[in-house]
Formats: C-alpha cells, structure tokens, sequence
C-alpha cells in the first residue's frame, strides 16, 4: 500500500450520508478519502426543511447544510446527478449510471427513503408528485402558480406541511386521510381533533376516513374518486402516505435486508466494509423516518470507524410539526395500557392540550397541542427515564411551574438545569454540551454559534434557548448584542423577528405582539407602535383592526400637520392628469376654507396649505363630492406617479407614459408601505418625469420598458438601479406590483426603498421579483389582495363622521362658561 | 354640573379615547390637551411643546408619556418636563375625574386668559 489514505464511498448525498461524513471529519480529517454520490444534482440540503421552501419561509440556499466549498474544503469529491446502480462486493467497487466505476475499501450506503405511492389507478398520470426533495418541491410551487384545486393523500407530517404550503401559496387545499384522525401515529384523538379544526378554520378541507379508488385525468390528472363515490377536482395530488427504506442496491448486492438494510450497534451491515446509516436502516428491528435517530447513528458509525466504538442503542422520538401557528408536539408512547396513567390538561379558551403518559413513576409520553414549550423538558425527562414522582402534581404545568419557581423562573437557571444531551436544536441535532462548547471556542454572538454549530440556524425557534445559553455561558460578557439592532429600546427583537413571530405565532392585535414578544414597556413607544401597525396591516390585510392611536399625526389626520399646527390637504391627481372641474372644485374649496396658500409639488400635484383640524372632514366631503380622493400625500404610502405626457403629444414619446401612469396609480394608489413610496413613467429615455429618483421608475424605450428600482431625491440622493426590461405594459404592471409588495413585506418601517435595497442587494430583488416566475405572480396576488381589502378612501370615510372626535374639541371655554360639554 | 370655585366640568371621560387626547381651547387663553393612557389615568398639560409649540394633543401617547408630533420630543404628562437629552417644560393643569366627568382646575385653566 503506498501512503494515501483509504477510500471512503458514500451512496447519498442526504442528511445522513453527509452528517455521518461530518462526524468522520470532526473525528479524523485525514483518515479517509471521501467520494460521495448524490442522486439530485445539487450539494447537500436539509430535507426537513422543504417545507418552510414550499410555504414560501425559506428559499433553496437558507437550507443549505454543506455548499460547494465544504467539499472542495475537505478535499471531498462530489458526485451528484449520476446515482449509484450497482455494488460488486467482491471486488470492492461501486458503478454509477454513467458507467463511472470507481473502488472502494469502506462503502456507506446513505440512501434514505423513498415516498410509497399507492398503486390505484391514475397513479402515474402527470400531476400526481410526492414530497421528497426539491424537485417535488418545484413541481407543486409551478402548480401553486396557476392557482386551483390541490389534493393531498395523507394526513400525517409530510402531508399536512404539504397542504399548509400549498394553501399559503394560494391553492384550494384537500387533505384526503384514510385514518379517522390526523396524524394518528404521533397525536391521540384529542389533539388530532383540535389540529383538524385549526386547519379547518385556515379555509383547508380535511377529510378523514377518506380512501382513495382512482385518479382521473385526461393527459393529466383532474379529479380524486373516493371509493363512497365523492370526486374531488384536483389541478395536482400529492402523495404523501408514507416513506419505505430505499433497499434497492443493498438487496441486489445480497446484503442482509429486513425492513431496513440490517445494521448492527456501529452501523455495519452483513459486509463488515459496508455501513449504512440513517433511513434506509434497520437497527434491532426498528426503522426509523424522522431525522433525530439519525444525529445519534452517525455518531456511532463515526465513532465505530474512527475511535472507540460506542455503540447505537436505537433512539426515542419526538415530533414537532412544521405549520406555522400551529404547534404540536408528540414524544413516546401515548397508547396507554397497563400501569399508565393520564395527567391531562385542557384549556378550551387558549387552545391548548397537553398530555403526559406515565408509568412507573417515569414519563412514556407526551402529546402537546397548543403550548409545546415545555416539550424539551419532558423529553428529557422521558428520555433518561427519570422518576418524576415528587414533582407529579406540578408537571403539567411545566418545567418552569414543576421547578418550584412558579412562573417567574428565571430562563437563565431553565437553560443551567437542562443536562448536556439535552437537545437544544432539532433541526440540526445539536445538544445543549455543543453549544456550549461552540461557545467555549470563541462563537460569542447567535451568529457565530448558528454559523459553527449550526443551532437556531435552521427553523430559528430555538433561538431563545441559544441566546440563554449565550448568556449563561458568557455571564454579563454577553451583551445580547446580535449584529442587528432591536426595533427600539422596547424589545431586544429585530424588526425581522417580530415580522416572521407575527406571521408565525399568528399575531393580530398591537397588545398581542408585546406580550408574546415580552416587550419592556406597557404600551411600547412612539417608534415601535407605528411599524406594529403595519406590519399587522401588511400580514393580515383582513383581519386588520386600524389603531388610530398608532399612527403618526399625519396619517392619523390624513393631512399633513405644519409647523402651526394647521394641516396641508392634497387630492390625488391619477398620473398627474386633471381636469377643468376638479381646478374649480379645488379653487372654491381654497377660497371657502381660507386656504393661505396654493402649492404645485414636485409630485405633480397641487396642495392647500392652513387647514384647521375642525375643517378637514369638510374640505374633504367638499373635494369627494368633485370626485376627488385622497392624495396620501401624509403617509408612508403610496405618494404619486408622475408622468410625462408621452406618445399621445410628444414627439420623442415612444409609449404611452401618461396612460400606463395613470393605471398604475390606480392600482397602487391607498396602500400602505415601510415608509413614502413614489413612481414616475417616463415615455422616453429624456427622462422629463424624473424616474431615476424615484422608488420606482418606468423609461418607455422602443421595444418596451426599463424598470428602475431604489431611486430618491432628499438628503442623500440616490439613483435608481435597473431592474430589468420588459415588453408590454401588463409585464410592467406585474413587475411593479411584486416589486412593492416584496419591499412591503420585508423592509423595515422606515426604511425607503433605497437602503432597503443596499442591504439585501439588488440580486436578492432581482432573484424574487425577475428570476422567480411563481414567486413575482404570488407577491403581485398578494399585492392586489391587499388592495382589494384596504384601497378605501380615508377622507369619504372621515366626511361621514368616522372618528370625528379627532376633528372636535372636547368643549370650549370661555371665561366664566363651559361650551359644548 | 359640578361646577364649583375651584373645578370646571369639561365632559364625560368617555370622550378620552385610550391612548390619546382631546382639545380644550380657551378664549383669550392657551389650548390645553387632555390625555388618557392606556389604563385609563387622565392628565392636562397647555397644548404646546416647549420645544416649538407642536401640538401636544397629535402626539403619540406611550405609558405616561407623549411624544410630540413635530419633532419627537417626550414629555412627560405628570410634571409636562421633557424627557431625556431635551430640557423644557410645559405647564400642567391640574385634572380629576368625579362621576364619570372630567374636571380640570378652573384657576389654572383660566390663567393664561387672566
């Protein structure tokens, strides 16, 4: 043998093939040469997380595990897009469907699972996907894009995070379970029942005892048959009735195949130079489909190949489904039977259920629908089979209650009681002893431990636990300085985390977000109470309640509030364009209302300057009745789009700038953003309407339309940057739409679009609102949804008495008389 | 109404809505500003920011609180100091409520038309 090292060959370039590698490396980085084989043509991804990808929480990078420079790093050749197709044992080499043979001296076959479908007929018609990888992945978002009917086989995990996906992402959602509970294998009928009705309630069909006889379609699918004779209209089915042991190539090579390919406690199989790890296994007759098992298998098979065997006892797992807002959690055994006993708790009014299984003094399971936060703690519990009899009448209220520190127990002390195994992130298997290590080596911030050991840096819901062990570990050291800053001195949260926690926890009242999110004052502050109205607004366009009292003056007013404290009023002119009529109608207003000043703005519009509060309303009724609405030229909102006159009279004209003005305002006009938002159309690259200032700006060119994005005058001017080009009108009136309605949803409050921009890049935009066909359609019908529900006219409903205590004074007094009390 | 030598009856407290303020002009005299916070204390304060007479009244109120509309002063609504770097103050009219009714302090409402 000459000196290099011996060749190490994985089959599959999956969570457990590539963990297991990882647990090899961290053992011994030069003991093998590593060659891994993948079946997708893409480096290593966390499969768990395809469904925040499908709900449209996450893109395809956020769950990378490994990219491309951990194999060039590790000197690991990647092999992907071209799977293994056979194993010749006897003489040590594996071929891949290409042809390529290459030898090995230890083989790990990681191949996981593949989804079972069942075998009715229409099966194989297009349409009908599972939910594996991101391929299937892609196939449901193309799916989502054209809207219409979804129908999901399987009520279990995958199938419920498939169908919460596809509802999110605007499709009438089916779930078909043959199972007269959902989730039967991991929640009692209880918490099956209220998990039913909470998705219900989200506008999804569930249809329980359900069994399939037939897919129909011609040339693609188009309905479920149910063996009771209902038809269901499906556009796409997805089948997500369960996961079988890939054990294709292990049996071909005539390894030793039960269920699972058959291992003993390190991970070998019948060839003592073959190992195999994570789904695909069968370990002491059990196989396993769920990602824990998989953290503690890779850490015997590294330490049986690399150090001192240990030894893979098998492992105990706990569920937590994946659906925002909804949280469930499952762990153990919760069939009941001889010697358990039930400690339950019901609150109907906070929809929570919680149960602990008990036996023998020791917890056997837990099922938790509504508050799943001490789910850790029993686990734990459960898991080292610890006697919990003294704390027995305490332990459903939880770990903070059972403590002994009522509910005032310190999450410092909670985070110093939980032992080092305990685990800390379940998406990435990573225990409390990791990350305190990882913290040890110099990770002094929750981005560098998420960016070492990878906790909170998947799903982020443990990110509390790791900010606690921060600061348990680092003391006063530790100043909870995340390289972001808070909202405001209310909260430690960014504006980003309370944005995805109300969007998560379903947060849909001021009041609620700070208790959730524990601010620090009663009523927050005049910073953070504005941005929580619109962020509630932008996530919940209808269930929003309007807090005036949340409002900066200016939009509470609809005016603008001048330095005397009288307002300024400006009625919209769609695309700068008015008429003989509304100049009349605004004159006689500007003389009725002692108007002091007539102002053209820069937005092409014309404003009235020294109203007094108690006049606004009939200003206002005055300009509505000339058929005049709001301006907006007060809020952080959608101001103008000024135009050129374009092709209808400019010579140089090449479109109709002043036309597609016009309609855009139309479209845009009433909504709410992060801060003011303007538009210009300019109807040729002379540019007359200014549109490289604005946040978004049109040049008509020829051949069609330069979008321009993150452009402003004010203090810092900046130009735009182009977007990208594009053809026709409804092109230009999509891209505008998607554009806004991405900058709504992720800027902060107060940011304009252009520093918006210089942080995430103007790639990041391009990637969502050029690159992504399914994605720009979803945000424009996100857009326009809004719209429909919040584009009203605030002065028609201010004329008509709406909150006309804002307009009034409370009473009046004159020396020596109170008038109007 | 109960008016007497030392109270004015301004109105019912319904008419405060949480978190926010009405108007009380005097003729002769200074604007004053009733505001009630969120657990329902009610205060009065001239409707003038020290800073440069914003009024009070259209600002945001936070805990006992207000932070002027014009350029984000806070002052506070039990002694009507600014908060924080900024030095100032604005008078306060002394406020109670007495079945159901508003009264504020009828000398010092009616100083400034004196």
């Amino acid at each position: 043998m000459t000196d290099t090292p011996p060749q190490l060959v994985v089959i599959g370039n999956g969570m457990a093939g590539c963990r297991a590698v990882e647990e090899i490396l961290a053992r011994d980085p030069k003991r093998y040469q590593v060659t891994i084989f993948g079946a997708e043509p893409r480096v290593n991804y966390n499969r768990i997380m395809l469904s925040p990808v499908l709900a449209g929480e996450k893109t395809y990078e956020e769950i990378i595990i490994n990219g491309q420079d951990w194999y060039d790093d590790n000197d690991i050749e990647l092999v992907s897009g071209d799977p293994v197709a056979s194993i010749d044992r006897s003489a040590k080499t594996v071929t891949a469907r290409s042809g390529r043979t290459i030898s090995y001296d230890k083989l790990l076959i990681a191949t996981g699972s593949d989804p079972f479908i069942i075998p009715v007929p229409g099966h194989d018609l297009p349409g009908v996907v599972t939910f594996r990888d991101l391929d299937d992945v892609d196939a449901m978002l193309a799916a989502a894009g054209l809207g219409g009917n979804a129908v999901v086989i399987g009520g279990g995990l995958l199938g419920l995070e498939a169908a919460h996906g596809l509802s999110l992402r605007g499709m009438q959602v089916t779930v078909l379970h043959l199972m007269p509970t959902l989730m039967e294998r991991q929640l009692d009928e209880a918490a099956g029942w209220l998990l039913k009705s909470a998705l219900e309630a989200r506008g999804q069909t569930i249809l329980t005892g359900a069994d399939t006889a037939e897919i129909t379609g011609d040339g693609k699918v188009q309905a479920v048959h149910l063996k009771d004779g209902t038809v269901i209209p499906a556009d796409i089915v997805v089948m997500a009735v369960g996961i079988r042991p890939a054990v294709g190539l292990a049996k071909e090579a005539d390894l030793a195949v039960g269920r699972g390919i058959q291992v003993d406690d390190d991970m070998v199989t019948s060839d003592e130079n073959i190992l195999a790890v994570g789904e695909c296994v069968e370990h002491d007759g059990n196989v396993y489909g769920l990602v824990a098992p998989l953290w503690d298998m890779c850490r015997s098979l590294a330490d049986g190949l690399v150090a001192q065997p240990n030894g893979y006892r098998g492992s105990v797992t706990s569920t937590k489904l994946k659906v925002s807002g909804i949280d469930v959690f499952s762990a153990g055994d919760f069939s009941g039977g001889d010697g358990c006993e039930d400690i339950v708790l019901r609150d109907a009014t906070r929809g929570v259920y919680k149960r602990v299984i008990v036996k023998e003094d020791k917890i056997v399971g837990a099922v938790l629908y509504g508050d799943t936060a001490d789910g850790n703690w029993y686990f734990d519990l459960l898991k080292k089979g610890e006697d919990i009899s003294e704390i027995r009448d305490a332990l459903i209220f939880g770990q903070a209650f059972a403590s002994g520190g009522g509910a005032s127990l310190n999450p410092i002390e909670a985070v110093a009681a939980l032992s080092d195994d305990a685990e800390i992130c379940g998406c990435n298997g990573v225990s409390k002893g990791q990350v305190m290590a990882c913290i040890g080596n110099g990770a002094d911030t929750l981005d560098a431990v998420r960016s070492t050991c990878k906790a909170s840096a998947s799903c982020g819901s443990c990110t509390g636990l790791v900010e606690n062990l921060l600061q348990l570990a680092m003391g006063d050291d530790y100043d909870g300085a995340r390289t972001v800053t808070p909202m405001c001195k209310c909260t430690t949260f960014t504006h980003e985390d309370v944005r995805a926690a109300i969007l998560e926890k379903e947060l849909k009242e001021i009041p609620a977000i700070m208790q959730a999110l524990s601010w620090s004052t009663p009523d927050g502050c005049a910073s953070c109470r504005p941005a929580l109205n619109y962020y509630l607004l932008c996530a919940w366009p209808e269930e929003h309640k309007e807090d005036p009292q949340s409002r900066f003056v200016n939009e509470r007013m609809h005016a603008n509030i001048q330095k005397d404290g009288t307002y300024s009023v400006v009625p919209r002119m769609f695309g700068g364009i008015t008429t003989p009529n509304e100049l009349r109608a605004i004159a006689d207003a500007a003389d009725k209302y002692e108007v002091r000043t007539v102002k053209v703005t820069g937005g092409q519009r014309i404003d009235l300057f020294g109203i007094k509060k108690e006049d606004l309303p009939a200003i206002w009724a005055d300009l509505n009745a000339a058929g005049m609405v709001s301006g907006h030229a007060y809020g952080k909102a959608l101001r103008t789009v000024k135009t050129c006159v374009g092709s209808e009279w400019c010579r140089f004209g090449t479109q109709d700038s002043t036309g597609l003005g016009v309609k855009i305002e139309h479209m845009t006009w009433g909504s709410w953003m992060p801060h003011k938002f303007k538009i210009a159309v300019s109807g040729c690259p002379r540019n007359c309407a200014e549109a490289t200032i604005k946040d978004f700006g049109i040049i008509c060119v020829d051949s069609g339309y330069e979008l321009l994005v993150g452009g402003n005058g004010g203090i810092h001017l900046r130009g735009t940057e182009l977007m990208c080009k594009v053809e026709t009108e409804e092109q230009a009136m999509e891209y505008c739409a998607a554009f806004i309605q991405l900058y709504r949803e992720e800027a902060r409050y107060l940011d304009r679009t252009a520093p918006w921009i210089e942080r995430v890049g103007l790639e990041y935009v391009k990637s969502r609102v050029v690159e992504d066909d399914v994605g720009r359609k979803a945000l424009q019908r996100r857009f326009l949804h809004s719209q429909r529900i919040l584009q009203k006219d605030p002065w028609a409903e201010r004329a008509s008495g709406k909150e006309d205590h804002l307009h009034q004074h409370l009473a009046e007094i004159r020396p020596f008389a109170v008038v109007g009390a | 109404m109960p008016h007497n030598a030392l109270w004015l009856d301004v109105g019912p407290v319904e008419q405060l809505p949480a978190l926010g303020a009405r108007t009380l002009p005097v003729q002769g005299g200074e604007e004053i500003a009733i505001f009630r916070t969120a657990n329902g204390d009610v205060y009065a304060l001239i409707n003038k920011c020290p800073h440069k007479q914003g009024p009070l009244s259209q600002g945001i109120v936070h805990d006992n609180t207000v932070t002027c509309p014009l350029h984000n002063w806070r002052i506070s609504l039990a002694t009507g100091d600014a908060l924080g770097d900024d030095k100032g103050c604005v008078p306060t009219v002394p406020v109670k409520i007495d079945g159901g009714r508003i009264l504020i302090g009828r000398k010092e409402a009616l100083a400034s038309a004196a």
